[in-house]
């Protein structure tokens, strides 16, 4: 099941260069989460954050209180079983080109340690089949490489390989923005089946992806959450001039 | 400022609707004209401005689909053009008031000229100051200018009501003169929905400026 996460005063920085500022905000468990705003704006350092991707730059920092049920992700939990709890689905696909789809799915469990058959086929059926990938793929687990499948397969493909680990925490950088309408809508309608067992936060340039399959809506601006509100709300009626601005393209 | 065509779009849809709206005024004024001088004429240039305002309705719904559907409008934007499709009906059924207006003063035309004991006028005063209003503040996107027009329907309707109270009477006690009374009767409530279809067009504004849906509301609510 998904958790809630709770962000107090999380702050950023990349050297000097201070890229979030007090970013305080509750998403729900089970919900889907949009965060939208111009290139630059902190989207992606705030999820990066959230599965402490962020400090594996050498030069990067952060500061503040995130809260994933009642683990401090900061204080409770080393990087490695965070990013356990917190899966994560970049803009370009990138399965290991060499391996098998099967062993693509199967690669976070082994490295994890598992390594009995029969449970790592029953992760990599259900993983599959959770990202809508599974009978398309099912006759050519072991024959075909990850690399061999289209752009938007080995976008679900990637998805799988995150839900195999079992997280409660799924973070989307842009993940359809590199595919094509058809594969868009699948991701979309995945996105909406997986929130009822998964808590999502999905970074988008696409307004109209966001106002489709999200919930709430957060909008960064220059480091800082201008707004955060039902996304209805956002899309029809933003209490903030800056966030109508940039959602009606009168800067951005 | 980018998206410039979208906004040139915009402005184009705005200046479409003003234009039959301006249509729409003006066969309003001219049934109006009509009933206090009886003039044919103007009854028939008010009954063949209709197929142009259909026209003009036709348009303004295809330029704004068009913008749902290509420009995918977001917030103050989407509120816009949600707003002009709505005041797009509403001016397209007062310009068919104000040809049933002009159907009526032909009928009444035909009959004896009887005293009536409404202020036919006056009223049509009102309903046509709630249209100007209402377009006034859609051309300068003032919710407030809006909220004014609100107040007026209450007058509009009791003086509507007021009427039929007296033409029905006047249908109870004069049956002779029954025919000249149920045209006032018509004329009277084409000119209360002219004003209903002037509140919409106002609580449209509301919309577009605040975001704020009141319509079904009562006028306290406004403004909360």
């Amino acid at each position: 099941m998904g958790v809630e996460i709770r962000v107090e005063d999380l702050n950023a920085w990349y050297g000097t260069v201070h890229t979030l500022h007090d970013v305080s905000l509750h998403i729900p468990a089970n919900h889907v989460t949009a965060l939208i705003g111009p290139s630059g704006c902190g989207k992606s350092t705030f999820v990066r954050c959230l599965n402490r991707l962020h400090e594996t730059n050498p030069s990067a920092r952060a500061e503040g209180t995130v809260l994933m049920g009642d683990i401090d992700i900061y204080k409770d939990a080393s990087p490695v079983e965070i990013r356990r709890r917190v899966g994560m689905v970049f803009q370009r696909p990138n399965p290991f080109p060499t391996m098998s789809i099967y062993d693509n799915v199967a690669s976070g469990l082994k490295l994890n340690g598992f390594r009995k058959k029969r449970i790592l086929d029953e992760v990599v059926e259900r993983s599959l089949k959770q990202a809508a990938l599974w009978d398309e793929v099912k006759d050519d687990l072991k024959k075909k490489s990850g690399a061999s499948l289209s752009g938007g397969q080995q976008q679900r493909l990637c998805i799988a390989r995150a839900l195999a680990v079992d997280p409660e925490v799924l973070l989307m950088d842009e993940p359809a923005s590199a595919l094509d309408p058809v594969s868009t809508a699948k991701i979309e309608d995945l996105i909406f089946k997986l929130k009822s067992q998964y808590t999502i936060v999905i970074v988008t340039h696409n307004m109209q992806q966001a106002a489709r399959v999200a919930e709430n809506t957060g909008f960064f601006l220059m480091g800082k959450l201008v707004e955060f509100a039902a996304t209805a709300k956002i899309f029809t009626n933003p209490s903030d001039k800056r966030t109508e601005d940039y959602i009606t393209g009168r800067f951005g | 400022m980018i998206r410039i065509r979208f906004q040139q779009s915009l402005d184009e849809l705005k200046e479409r609707l003003l234009v039959m709206a301006g249509l729409v005024e003006q066969a309003i004024q001219r049934a109006i004209e009509a009933y206090s001088s009886r003039d044919e004429h103007l009854c028939e240039l008010v009954k063949m401005s209709e197929s142009a305002i259909n026209r003009m309705e036709l348009e303004i719904d295809q330029l704004a689909l068009d913008l749902l559907a290509m420009e995918q409008p977001m917030a103050v934007d989407l509120r816009f053009i949600l707003a002009v499709i709505h005041i797009n009906v509403d001016l397209e059924r007062m310009g068919d008031q104000a040809a049933s207006i002009a159907v009526r003063v032909l009928d009444l035309g035909e009959q004896p000229n009887v005293d009536l004991p409404v202020d036919i006028p006056r009223l049509a005063l009102l309903a046509a100051a709630m249209v100007r209003k209402a377009l006034q503040a859609f051309i300068e996107g003032d919710a407030d200018m809006a909220e004014s027009v609100l107040r007026l329907d209450d007058q509009v309707d009791d003086m509507n009501r007021e009427a039929f109270h007296a033409l029905g009477n006047l249908i109870k006690n004069k049956p002779e003169q029954a025919p000249q009374a149920l045209s006032a009767l018509i004329i009277s409530r084409n000119l209360e929905r002219i004003g209903d279809h002037a509140t919409n067009i106002a609580e449209d504004v509301i919309f577009w400026v605040r975001g704020a849906d009141v319509r079904h509301h009562a006028l306290s609510d406004v403004g909360s």
